[in-house]
């Protein structure tokens, strides 16, 4: 397997154009943390972002951030920190969950539409993004989108790019518009609910207009109590006036304890790697769902197939991890989405498993035909990450 | 403004075409009297009008499903229409259409509280979203100005935004599914009360598509909770290179307030005289800067941005202490559009540049205005660099509209060419598709037009928008 790492979006576009004239399937990888994701690419090659790298254009007052999609995602989160800023959608990084090793890119966390807990207040990946470059199957540079944050000029590629697995165009720079890093940050913390009435409890938390930004919910394990949490941020007072209001309005769930500072940190990074299913045997799996409808689906697919789980975005993101023997539980949790609506994304198994199992929810007959257009019409010889999202 | 040929053989089915229609909606849901026609001759931007064959109105998906693919068998093409509200022309008509409007599919279908989210059919106008769930302490965040009368129809068509927007985003921030009809009548859903989607963002690209990849029928919008309150302050520059540098500031002060609206003289002139908002006539530039929150939050964020503004010397800084004089401050500024329109006829524009730019933009703005004689008054959202020229012109005057719209051009080439880009919010219809090749290069076009490819085969949803004429042609008048 060859590994081509071009230098500039000119000499990408030109590699490109150069496999599609011979149809040769390549592997598109940024820092390669995230390769594990989806179904196992059938490629002759791999085409690595990570030649093309750099902050092209950050301008704070502006909440303005223009980077090369190989730029590694800490380097991005070093510039913005220095600055008091931060992207939105708290990139879940998949090196915990996965056991990669690289260093994850800005591209990678877009490819993958990786937005984690805040995902809830601040938006999507996609919900940050303004403006993309990419360079389709064809081996064309375009762009789409810009530098600001209203546009509405032309339809929306940038959407489009985000969470497509490189399978619609290599992304060579993404524009994004970030966020101030709020002065103070805290969770409350209620013990030993069960899974109903945690979700429940999380519903009136983001219900109330105390701006909840993280609202989670650990079951119970063997070494510890079931742990509901609610976060808030923003300045020092606004603060410390949604958590008092907050631990009120809570109160007949329970009396909600405090979590802040390094302890704080630790227990949001838990919820978004999923840290709780890192180094542990089984599949994993990635539900989203209407909050209300997830305990007593998880009650039932824990039933048939003894899966633990948990949950955050206030109860619309359930993650489960199962035993990964015949088809890792698909058949019983896509009855589940099937029934109440929303999907369910087989996250981590075997490469054989993979391939064997549908990663991403089945889409209905005429979606499914729109998707395969777009992918034709994008990559109209199939070699970007072929067979990453659909057989 | 050049449209399409009308095709002939379209035109010639009329009468079929009006019978099937009747046979499908009933009497009262088609138009085809050319008197009642005219109604559906224009939109918001009413510069250009062209009656369509005829109006279809159709009260349920089942019943916009039928009238597509009646359309489709006779080659006929479609425009969506919500509540007419488009100041870019996207419902303009063309003469072999059938306008088909959602307007009677007005009702909210399902709310969910605890889920935080509503259902409703894609007619129901903006404010009534809200107005159906505030009971409750919700609301639905967009608000573009026009939130009275416009369509969700409309605001999924063209991504609208608002003054708002700062803190809550846009339409596809806070649209989480839609059942919408295709081009060939066939009826689908796309997301729904979940997050995020299970393949491609299909969501993410009808919305802002200015209905030419499917015609939308329900929407399930996100709602949030009301804020405990919220106040704005006013203040007043000597100049608006100043008061952009204090939007600046205030953005990098780390407080994201959830509006900061920008006025300048000509616009402050024209509203207080039109509005008595008791605005100061005696500043170059006036900013609206509203937060929210408790009593208690509100006061720490307003300290902060007077905090900012002060090292910029304002000229007037004003902070609401009630809601009495909170209206007042929002009551100029919401009847700055119906003022200009006292000074006479006015092309609204709606490019969005780089805040960094906006001194600069605004210099050159009245550079362009003096050059061609015309009025340019300015109003519009700062924080977000959503630019809002109003050209002063007078209609019947012989040229003028000609004159105002190369200016308007002009003025949307000046927002591309330091770094924005055309259409914040409005959408591109008619108004901008012959200026798209100053924003985007042909092969970005082309990605974009095989992306309706793929949705419209036929090209027959809302055609003559978006791209240029010369760029569509082809497609346009394929055999199908």
């Amino acid at each position: 397997m060859t590994t081509l790492t071009p230098a500039s979006e000119a000499e990408l576009s030109e590699a490109v154009a150069a496999a599609a004239a011979v149809g040769q399937p390549l592997e598109i990888a940024g820092g390669g943390t995230r390769r594990g994701l989806g179904r196992p690419v059938q490629a002759e090659g791999t085409l690595s972002t990570s030649g093309i790298r750099g902050i092209r254009l950050y301008e704070p007052g502006a909440l303005t951030l223009v980077v090369a999609a190989g730029t590694p995602l800490a380097e991005i989160e070093a510039a913005l920190d220095a600055e008091g800023q931060r992207l939105p959608f708290e990139p879940m990084d998949h090196r915990a969950l996965l056991g990669g090793t690289g260093e994850p890119t800005i591209g990678g966390a877009v490819a993958c539409g990786a937005s984690g807990p805040r995902r809830i207040q601040a938006g999507a990946c996609r919900d940050a993004m303004i403006g993309v470059r990419f360079v389709n199957g064809r081996g064309e540079a375009l762009s789409n989108g810009g530098r600001v944050m209203k546009n509405v000029t032309g339809y929306d590629l940038v959407k489009l790019m985000a969470g497509s697995y490189g399978t619609l165009g290599v992304l060579t720079e993404v524009g994004f518009k970030v966020l101030p890093r709020p002065e103070r940050a805290l969770t409350l913390v209620l013990e030993g609910l069960a899974e109903d009435r945690a979700v429940a409890a999380l519903s009136a938390a983001v219900t109330a207009p105390f701006d909840v930004n993280g609202a989670a919910h650990l079951p119970a394990r063997a070494d510890a109590p079931a742990r509901t949490l609610v976060r808030v941020e923003g300045l020092e007072a606004q603060a410390e006036y949604r958590a008092a209001s907050l631990a009120r309005l809570l109160a007949p769930f329970g009396e909600a304890s405090r979590v802040d500072g390094d302890a704080h940190e630790a227990l949001w990074r838990h919820v978004r790697d999923a840290e709780r299913f890192a180094g542990r045997e089984g599949a994993v799996w990635r539900l989203s769902m209407r909050p209300s409808d997830t305990p007593g689906a998880v009650g039932r697919i824990r039933e048939a197939t003894g899966a633990d789980a948990f949950y955050d975005w206030a109860g619309g993101l359930v993650w489960l991890c199962l035993p990964e023997t015949g088809d890792a539980g698909a058949a019983v949790i896509r009855a589940e989405t099937a029934r109440l609506g929303g999907h369910a994304t087989l996250v981590r198994a075997a490469a054989a498993t993979r391939a064997a199992v549908e990663v991403f929810e089945p889409e209905p007959a005429p979606l499914a035909r729109i998707s395969a257009g777009l992918r034709a019409s994008f990559d109209p010889s199939g070699i970007l990450n072929p067979g990453r999202m659909r057989a | 403004m050049e449209m399409p040929q009308p095709d002939a053989r379209a035109l010639a089915a009329k009468d079929d075409l009006v019978r099937r229609l009747t046979e499908a909606l009933g009497p009262d849901g088609v138009i085809s009297a050319p008197e009642e026609l005219i109604a559906y001759e224009c939109d918001a931007l009413t510069a250009y009008r062209c009656p369509p064959m005829a109006v279809a109105l159709p009260r349920t998906t089942e019943e916009v499903a039928e009238t597509v693919r009646i359309c489709a068998s006779f080659g006929v093409p479609i425009v969506p229409r919500g509540a007419g509200t488009s100041l870019a022309g996207g419902s303009l008509p063309t003469a072999d259409s059938v306008i088909l409007g959602v307007a009677r599919m007005n009702q909210a279908l399902d709310v969910d509280y605890p889920n935080r989210v509503i259902r409703v059919q894609a007619g129901m106008t903006n404010l009534a979203v809200t107005g159906a769930v505030q009971g409750e302490g919700f609301f639905y965040a967009p608000d573009p100005s026009s939130q009275l009368a416009c369509a969700i129809a409309g605001n999924i068509a063209m991504n609208s935004g608002g003054a708002h927007c700062l803190k809550y985003g846009v339409t596809t921030n806070n649209l989480m599914g839609v059942k919408m009809v295709t081009a060939e009548g066939e009826i689908v859903e796309v997301g729904g009360a979940h997050l995020d989607p299970a393949g491609y963002d299909l969501l993410g690209l009808i919305c802002g598509s200015e209905g030419q990849l499917g015609i939308v029928t329900e929407a399930t919008l996100r709602i949030l909770a009301s804020p405990e309150g919220a106040r704005p302050v006013l203040m007043g520059f000597s100049s608006s290179e100043i008061a952009g540098a204090c939007v600046a500031d205030i953005i990098k002060s780390g407080v994201i307030p959830v509006a900061i609206e920008f006025m300048d003289r000509p616009c402050i002139h024209a509203t207080e005289a039109h509005a008595k908002a008791g605005y100061p006539l005696d500043v170059e530039a006036l900013l609206i800067v509203e937060v929210e929150g408790s009593d208690a939050e509100i006061e720490t964020q307003l300290a902060t941005i007077k905090a900012v503004a002060e090292r910029h010397s304002p000229m007037v800084m004003r902070e609401s202490t009630s809601e009495a004089e909170s209206k007042a401050i929002w009551l100029g500024r919401k009847a700055a559009f119906g003022a200009m329109g006292q000074l006479g006829d006015y092309i609204c524009l709606d490019g969005t540049v780089p805040v960094a730019t906006l001194p600069e933009v605004l210099r050159r703005t009245a550079e362009l205005a003096e050059q061609y004689g015309l009025e340019v008054a300015n109003v519009f959202h700062a924080g977000d660099g959503n630019l809002h020229p109003l050209i002063i012109f007078n209609a019947n005057a012989p040229g003028e509209l000609e004159k105002a719209e190369a200016l308007g051009a002009d003025l949307l080439r000046l927002c591309v060419d330091v770094g924005g880009c055309l259409t914040g919010e409005h959408g591109v219809g008619v108004e901008k598709r012959d200026l798209m090749l100053h924003q985007y290069r042909a092969p970005d076009l082309e990605q974009q037009m095989a992306v309706k490819d793929v949705f419209d085969p036929g090209w027959m949803l809302n055609p003559a928008k978006v791209f240029p004429l010369s760029m569509s042609e082809g497609r346009r008048h394929a055999e199908h």
